[in-house]
């Protein structure tokens, strides 16, 4: 239920609210090709990629919105895109 | 008990915001509102009233200001008129969809271009559909009581949206007329202290307002400003109810004002100052045997559907005054809701004292006749020059 005014009292919404639903464009990372310069992890806006225990980049396509700045900045091109289809 | 002073409307109004005790008034000075907002800030600059001015450079601002100071839960209060309240137009699209019970004054003035400061309604009609709850006046007495009712209306857990009340410039704003001022513990026991539960700024309980509505959930949050206008009717007739109890005055049922409307075939349909010539009209003509009746809109927003196909359901010749225009359409915003709801009725549209042209006791009989002889649903323009 949308509160009044859509006013949020509690914090740590976004848990619940999930971003990922606007993409249009699904990035693909290859780890195989990465060189772990970090680019995509420091350039996404969203904060949607992550480094997990092994090292490795993670796109959390929860919030991925999909603008591909990640492709953009990939030195290496280890990120691709593919249409989402839903 | 209580005072009269002989003051003009925009003194009605500013005694109204003293004794209501508001925290904060935002306001920029325009025609013919500018000695609302100059008595207001003599109020606080002699300390008679405690509360913040915030002086800003524009309406656009002022609206702001109030929409940031009722955010924080705050009792605030403005006014303006014409291209003023043009200028907060995205403003008050914020102050209602934040649900924020701000009140406002506006002293109806016509737009430009031609410039032009006189009275009609184009101004406040223009922003019907902004979801601010609209009052439209007849007198300062009523402006003063009005702007008490509003704030009681505005914060009412059911409604909590804001109210624009409507007072025609200089034939209110800069008329004087007796009023009568209630003391101010009585507006006090009134009125209560605003505690807001759902906007207000308190760091223990830190809340987002005016977040991003994606396409998710914007539309619910239409329909419960919709669901609030609905529940305001209800509210508006208790406030009006109440006050009636407490201070001996009321205004129709709230809502809608009739006037010998129970004997007559011809009925006017008006707002503002205009029902009191055409009050007068009636009583002439009460004396000379003929029965016409007023339908007085109070409540424009929300638009008291419901009312008017009462009262209205035996008239037959229906006279519909405005005081504004729809360009392209010919008729004014109230003839074109009458038509739209009272269907299978002869509905009038008469457009009558726009820019400030008087509307004469002759030109309320020149209508009268019309719409008696009249065969369809028309729209005339009363006054114009040849």
């Amino acid at each position: 239920m949308v509160t009044i005014a859509a006013i949020i009292y509690e914090p740590g919404n976004s848990i619940k609210n999930k971003t990922g639903s606007w993409r249009t464009f699904r990035p693909i990372l290859d780890n195989e090709k990465c060189v772990k310069c970090e680019n995509c992890y420091i350039f996404c806006p969203e904060g949607a990629i992550q480094e997990d225990e092994n090292g490795n980049f993670k796109i959390d396509y929860d919030y991925c919105k999909g603008c591909l700045i990640c492709m953009n900045e990939c030195p290496v091109n280890a990120i691709t895109k593919v249409r989402e289809e839903k | 008990m209580c005072e009269v002073k002989v003051i003009t409307g925009t003194s009605a109004a500013a005694e109204a915001a003293k004794l209501a005790d508001v925290d904060v008034i935002a306001a920029y000075p325009i025609t013919p509102q500018t000695t609302c907002v100059e008595k207001l800030a003599e109020f606080v600059a002699n300390g008679e009233l405690d509360a913040e001015y915030i002086k800003v450079e524009s309406e656009h601002s002022a609206m702001s200001a109030c929409i940031g100071a009722a955010a924080t839960g705050a009792r605030t209060f403005t006014a303006t008129a014409s291209q003023g309240l043009a200028l907060m137009h995205e403003m008050l699209f914020i102050a209602s969809g934040m649900r924020l019970p701000i009140v406002m004054m506006v002293a109806n003035r016509a737009l430009s271009a031609p410039i032009n400061i006189w009275n009609d309604h184009q101004d406040s009609i223009s922003e019907r559909d902004s979801g601010w709850i609209q009052i439209y006046v007849e007198d300062n007495q009523e402006t003063l009581d009005s702007i008490i009712q509003a704030y009681k209306i505005a914060e009412n857990e059911d409604v909590l949206l804001p109210v624009m009340v409507c007072l025609d410039g200089f034939i209110l704003t800069h008329t004087v007329e007796p009023v009568t001022i209630p003391k101010a513990e009585r507006v006090r026991e009134f009125l209560g202290v605003y505690e807001p539960k759902h906007a207000y700024l308190d760091p223990d309980r830190p809340v987002t307002q005016g977040p991003v509505g994606v396409p998710d959930c914007y539309m619910e949050t239409r329909k419960q400003v919709e669901e609030a206008m609905e529940r305001a009717k209800k509210v508006i007739k208790e406030v009006n109810e109440e006050f009636a109890e407490r201070f001996k005055r009321k205004y129709g049922n709230g809502l809608v004002e009739a006037y010998n409307l129970d004997k007559a075939d011809t009925v006017l349909v008006a707002m503002g100052s205009v029902c009191g010539t055409i009050k007068y009209v009636i009583d002439e003509l009460k004396k000379e045997g003929k029965e016409v009746g007023l339908l007085r809109i109070r409540t424009y927003r929300p638009f008291p559907k419901e009312d008017v196909r009462e009262l209205l359901k035996d008239a037959e010749n229906i006279a519909v005054l405005d005081k504004n225009i729809s360009f392209g359409f010919n008729k004014g915003a109230l003839g074109i809701e009458m038509a739209s709801i009272l269907k299978n009725k002869k509905v009038c549209n008469y457009i009558v004292g726009l820019g400030g042209r008087d509307i004469k006791i002759d030109d309320i009989k020149t209508i009268i006749n019309h719409v008696e002889k009249a065969e369809d649903d028309t729209t005339l323009w009363i006054g114009l020059k040849e």
